[in-house]
């Protein structure tokens, strides 16, 4: 692999909620412009990966780092670093009070106190891209599941975030509309940003991913390339995942017959 | 410290003479609220007939009563009733009036939501299991209504007694009013008699109401998944 | 019932209604800042602060407004501090009001989702500013009907505060017809008095909540 620029550096890190151990030990270095897709079977400690590098839960051990620059374990100006990592949730959480274009400008206007006028017109361009310029004015309840998750993935870029994590974000979508979000998804690994991705849509982290991470009981059993993870996993655990999507598309095709 | 100010409490028959205020205070209480809960479940069951006038009537009754202070209806009977009706109305009489006259419009409103809450599904799959209208009512209405009700209720007695406190102001002699007789009694003996005599009777009203309150939040939370 | 009385009268009950409305203006405004404050200190738990706040809200909820001036106007003189009529109907008002204002935004900040806060706080937003654009907007918009019964309540608890002896519209009432025995007419302008004042904000209120009804956020 190019030694690229690394981004995150995440040591040996330890997540603990009293007796329940979520993560163990896990260890992980995202380059520049590197996608990252974990997956693993449900409280493997995915989504939880992701909060902790987001600083909304704190580690018992070892550490995150930024560029550099040690981030995890902070009290003060967890908001500043924050402002260098953009997160997009499962459930969207729009700000129901504020409408589109407010929304987006919320974070680069009052956190990065940028001009409100620049703000606005970097969201509308952005808006563009996905698609969504006529909704500017509109109110997050006048939207759909798709809309709204790709404004909430706009919300985060407009920060210029060094790395953006996505958390499950089709997981709460009506199926018609997952294609919407996952093709914004592509096009900005395309354009080179660096993201790290939960999901279950096991297709598109074959599609997207530069490198597949899997996670089960809270550590990394196994880490390779897309074609390597799907084609040939290393592991028993790996392998009884996969089957466990294998089996469900099987049955899905002789139930049709 | 200056001087032991509480000892006015133990002069005498002062402590005695306070709780028989107190019971006062809470006779008149019990009778209101007794009176407004059984007045007030019939209100409720008025104020859901779908006729018109019956609504505009209750309604009004409902409304004016809410926004008038306690103590201006307190006032007007009190007060006008002597004159209107040629009857002198005692200060405890014209207030149990006054509160049952409040506390039935209160109870009537949260006895009419309670049973307009009941979804019409309920009813339906009382009628699919071959339930008659009365049995209904017996085994699903009424049991869901008086979940709903009861925390409600208690809440509203709470309230009724705070509110008692106001009649020490059309002279009935009740907590307050004795309260104020052993500090303008005991005025040169212990002249700090005012800071304790309120301050028990601050306590005495919240011995009182606490309980009463922290059942009503507990029973809603019990019964809240209804 | 009299004409000329009334009209007699009617200067009085004006200026006396103007008290009201001013003090309780001043009450129910304190009342919000000391209900903001609680609330906000029990939601994020501060320790040592957030037992007082529930002991306050306690006593506060339990007790008549009638005994808490009583205390304040009668008794803490008795150890030094003397409070204008004034002042202490201000301060029972606020006293009263603080903890039935703090009910009304607890239940406002319980229903904002956690998860509203962790997207503000993903943004880069700090706390205070969480607090500022994303929690207390949302929780307010909640609490509305709430305020709205607290602020009609505290105007009618204004009812007592001739019991320390301010000229407010129960003490004007009292005093006609203590001196005049024109009992119908005083009470006639006390009821239409309070009419004046409550009616119109019950109205007010109604067409607002009605309004927030339909236009409720959802996400």
């Amino acid at each position: 692999m190019s030694k690229k620029e690394e981004i995150l550096t995440i040591n040996h890190i330890k997540k603990d909620y009293g007796s329940l151990e979520v993560i163990k030990d896990i260890s992980l270095t995202v380059g520049k412009g590197e996608v990252v897709v974990v997956v693993g079977p449900s409280g493997c400690g995915k989504s939880t990966l992701l909060r902790c590098i987001n600083g909304l839960e704190t580690i018992q051990g070892g550490e995150i780092s930024l560029k550099g620059e040690i981030i995890s374990g902070r009290q003060k100006d967890m908001h500043l670093v924050r402002q260098k990592i953009g997160m997009v949730f499962q459930s969207y959480d729009l700000f129901p009070h504020k409408n589109i274009l407010d929304n987006i400008t919320l974070g680069p206007v009052k956190a990065q106190h940028r001009k409100k006028e620049e703000a606005e017109e970097e969201a509308e361009k952005l808006l563009v891209r996905v698609g969504l310029l006529d909704k500017k004015d509109a109110y997050p309840r006048q939207l759909s599941g798709g809309q709204k998750q790709r404004v909430a993935i706009v919300r985060a870029l407009c920060m210029h975030p060094e790395v953006m994590l996505f958390d499950e974000v089709t997981a709460a979508l009506d199926p018609e509309m997952v294609r919407e979000v996952l093709d914004v998804m592509l096009e900005l690994a395309r354009e080179g940003s660096t993201m790290i991705i939960v999901t279950h849509e096991m297709q598109f982290a074959r599609a997207i991913a530069d490198r597949i991470i899997f996670l089960d009981k809270g550590e990394v059993v196994e880490e390779g390339t897309p074609e390597e993870f799907f084609e040939n996993p290393k592991t028993e655990r790996a392998r009884k995942f996969l089957n466990v999507f294998e089996f469900d598309t099987v049955k899905g095709v002789e139930d049709k017959k | 410290m200056q001087d032991l100010g509480i000892r006015v409490l133990f002069e005498g028959k002062n402590l005695i003479r306070l709780l028989e205020g107190l019971w006062v205070t809470i006779e008149i209480s019990l009778l209101s609220v007794l009176i407004s809960m059984i007045l007030g479940i019939v209100l409720g069951m008025i104020m859901t007939v779908k006729n018109p006038l019956v609504k505009a009537v209750t309604r009004l009754y409902l409304e004016f009563v809410r926004i008038m202070p306690q103590l201006v209806l307190l006032f007007l009977v009190y007060f006008g009733m002597t004159r209107a009706f040629h009857v002198n109305l005692s200060g405890e009489v014209s207030a149990v009036i006054v509160f049952s006259i409040w506390g039935t419009a209160e109870m009537g409103d949260l006895v009419r939501s309670a049973l307009i809450s009941i979804p019409a599904h309920q009813y339906e799959s009382g009628r699919a299991l071959g339930l008659t209208e009365g049995q209904i009512y017996r085994y699903i209405v009424i049991p869901q209504t008086i979940r709903r009700l009861v925390p409600l209720a208690i809440n509203l007695a709470t309230r009724m007694i705070k509110t008692t406190s106001l009649i020490a102001l059309i002279g009935v002699i009740e907590v307050v009013k004795v309260g104020q007789q052993i500090i303008e009694a005991s005025r040169l003996s212990v002249p700090s008699a005012a800071l304790w005599i309120y301050g028990v009777i601050f306590f005495l009203y919240f011995i009182i109401c606490y309980p009463v309150a922290k059942l009503a939040a507990r029973l809603e939370k019990a019964w809240n998944t209804v | 019932m009299n004409i000329d009385v009334l009209k007699e009268y009617a200067p009085a009950y004006f200026s006396a209604a103007g008290l009201t409305v001013r003090i309780a203006l001043i009450g129910i405004a304190g009342s919000f800042l000391v209900g903001l404050l609680c609330s906000l200190i029990r939601y994020y738990k501060i320790p040592g602060l957030r037992q007082i706040a529930g002991v306050y809200i306690e006593l506060s909820r339990n007790t008549p407004l009638l005994i808490q001036l009583f205390f304040l106007y009668f008794g803490l003189p008795k150890i030094g501090i003397l409070l204008s009529s004034e002042t202490c109907a201000i301060t029972g008002l606020i006293f009263l009001g603080g903890s039935y204002m703090a009910e009304a935004f607890r239940s406002g900040l319980e229903a904002v989702p956690n998860i509203q806060i962790e997207s503000a706080l993903s943004l880069g937003l700090t706390k205070g500013q969480v607090i500022g654009y994303i929690l207390l907007p949302q929780a307010v918009s909640v609490s509305i009907p709430a305020f709205a019964a607290n602020v009609i309540f505290l105007i009618k608890e204004t009812s007592v505060f001739s019991a320390v002896a301010l000229a407010d519209l129960m003490y004007t009432a009292k005093s006609f017809i203590g001196m005049s025995y024109n009992t119908d007419e005083a009470l006639f302008m006390l009821v239409l008095s309070y009419l004046g004042i409550l009616l119109p904000i019950s109205v007010i209120f109604t067409i607002i909540e009605r309004k927030l009804r339909y236009a409720g956020f959802g996400n």
